[in-house]
């Protein structure tokens, strides 16, 4: 029910309505952006971002520096593992 | 980066199990953590966390599954609106198949009820749009992941002046859910993985009141494996060194304050009711929304005379105390017996994020094998 799911936004299907083309796990579906968007970052700005999909709208932006920064934690706890 | 298959490594798995087990060894005690959220139930079930934790770490299957607390009441409500000859019924699928006092949304379908499964609030509007001779009401449920995107339905409607589209309301709160079960007496808690999802939407912020007004740590999660587990490292890492915080752990979607564009659509369209009931756990003040005033011609509660009643549970389910924690699913006298995933009587058994039709489809045999042997 509160699933979210990690997509590709691969084009804008519609600037005034805010709806885009977000590709998940290959399937492409037409997501409602309005939540992510502002003036700072208008629709035209978000194409290849991620984002987390839910019911049918985009969430949240996914940032990768963050991701990258939790993988490389996780990496140095794997490669210190003895001590 | 699919932020996918990249939190499922095994190597950091394992790694991370070291670590539990190091910082348990020097607790010294068996801990209780509580997951909040549904979709985290799900996924501890998926990939079988529970087995590689450490026998001192208990998880708790929290509240956070909101077909489960949806009380039968409410259902009656909504089956009652469809049962209006004019009416197309639209609601997610997981809806379907909860028992209300007599029925199941998907029983009046098949007695002739115009209900459709949606995927989106998006998709109900269309089919006002498609049928403009029917009133179309959607079921709205879930907590503060899913409310915007309802309450970006109702502008839409407004925006268009569709007049043959209503919402019924029954979006509910997570802050007010875990402060009612901390209020509990017998609730035995040491710390708290939160909601990932309902996070994207309010922030971390909000979770300060809890974690100091109750002294629990809580580490807000991701998704994955390795989220999960990572969350549970922080958290012991807190006990360990007596802290009591909250961290975040999904800082790929989550920040301090949330997503506002989020929360002020929300704030917009819906306010607090003073009262919402939860299967389960009773009424809880202010924890759940209704839509404002100005939107009232969107309201399916103004549009169409509801029954209202509240209902008692089931007298034989324990959901109630299944979502405080107090018992687990395989302890109920009817779990896989008269309550299976075909044969729901309590609604923990019937999404797929309810700890009993979890434990039901993952780990049935191993479970009350394991309860024979203690009992
Ligand atoms: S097994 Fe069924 S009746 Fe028992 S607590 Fe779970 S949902 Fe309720």
């Amino acid at each position: 029910m509160c699933l979210g799911i990690p997509g590709k936004i691969i084009k804008i299907a519609d600037v005034e309505k805010k709806l885009a083309i977000v590709e998940i796990s290959g399937v492409k579906r037409q997501v409602n952006i309005s939540l992510i968007v502002n003036d700072e970052h208008p629709p035209e700005t978000c194409v290849g971002e991620w984002v987390l999909v839910h019911v049918g709208f985009a969430m949240n932006r996914i940032n990768e520096k963050e991701a990258a920064e939790t993988l490389h934690l996780l990496q140095e706890l794997a490669s210190n593992e003895i001590c | 980066m699919k932020y996918v298959d990249e939190f499922r490594d095994p190597q950091k798995a394992e790694a991370l199990i070291w670590q539990i087990e190091k910082l348990c060894h020097l607790l010294e005690t068996p801990i209780k953590i509580m997951e909040v959220c549904g979709s985290h139930t799900h996924a501890i079930f998926k990939y079988g966390i529970e087995e590689i934790l450490p026998k001192a770490i208990e998880l708790i299957h929290g509240p956070g599954c909101p077909v489960c607390v949806m009380p039968k009441g409410r259902l009656d409500d909504a089956i009652a609106i469809s049962q209006n000859p004019n009416v197309i019924f639209a609601t997610f699928g997981d809806a379907m198949r909860v028992p209300g006092s007599q029925t199941t949304l998907l029983q009046a379908k098949t007695q002739g009820a115009d209900i459709h499964t949606v995927y989106s609030p998006l998709d109900s509007l269309k089919i006002a749009k498609a049928n403009p001779d029917k009133e179309v009401v959607f079921f709205a449920l879930g907590f503060e992941t899913t409310a915007p995107a309802t309450a970006l339905t109702i502008l839409e409607a407004a925006a268009e002046n569709i007049n043959n589209f209503s919402v019924f309301c029954n979006h509910i709160l997570v802050i007010p859910a875990l402060q009612a079960l901390l209020n509990h007496p017998q609730l035995q808690l040491h710390a708290f993985i939160g909601p990932g999802h309902v996070s994207t939407v309010i922030g971390t912020d909000p979770y300060q009141l809890i974690c100091q007004q109750y002294r629990k740590p809580i580490v807000i999660s991701g998704f994955e494996p390795l989220d999960i587990l990572q969350s549970i490292w922080m958290l012991l890492r807190q006990l360990v060194e007596n802290r009591c915080e909250v961290e975040n752990q999904y800082h790929r979607l989550v920040d301090k304050a949330g997503n506002q564009t989020a929360i002020a659509t929300m704030n917009k369209v819906f306010e607090v009711r003073e009262n919402f009931p939860w299967r389960g756990l009773g009424q809880i003040p202010d924890s759940g929304l209704k839509i404002r005033s100005e939107y009232a011609q969107f309201d399916a509660e103004n549009k169409f005379t509801i029954p209202n009643l509240l209902v008692a549970d089931h007298k034989a389910c324990q959901c109630g105390n299944i979502l405080k924690g107090l018992v687990k699913p395989w302890e109920c006298k009817v779990f896989g017996t008269a309550c299976t995933p075909e044969t729901p009587i309590g609604t923990c058994m019937v999404s797929s994020e309810g700890a009993c039709a979890a434990y039901y489809k993952y780990n049935r045999l191993v479970r009350t094998g394991k309860n024979k042997v203690t009992t």
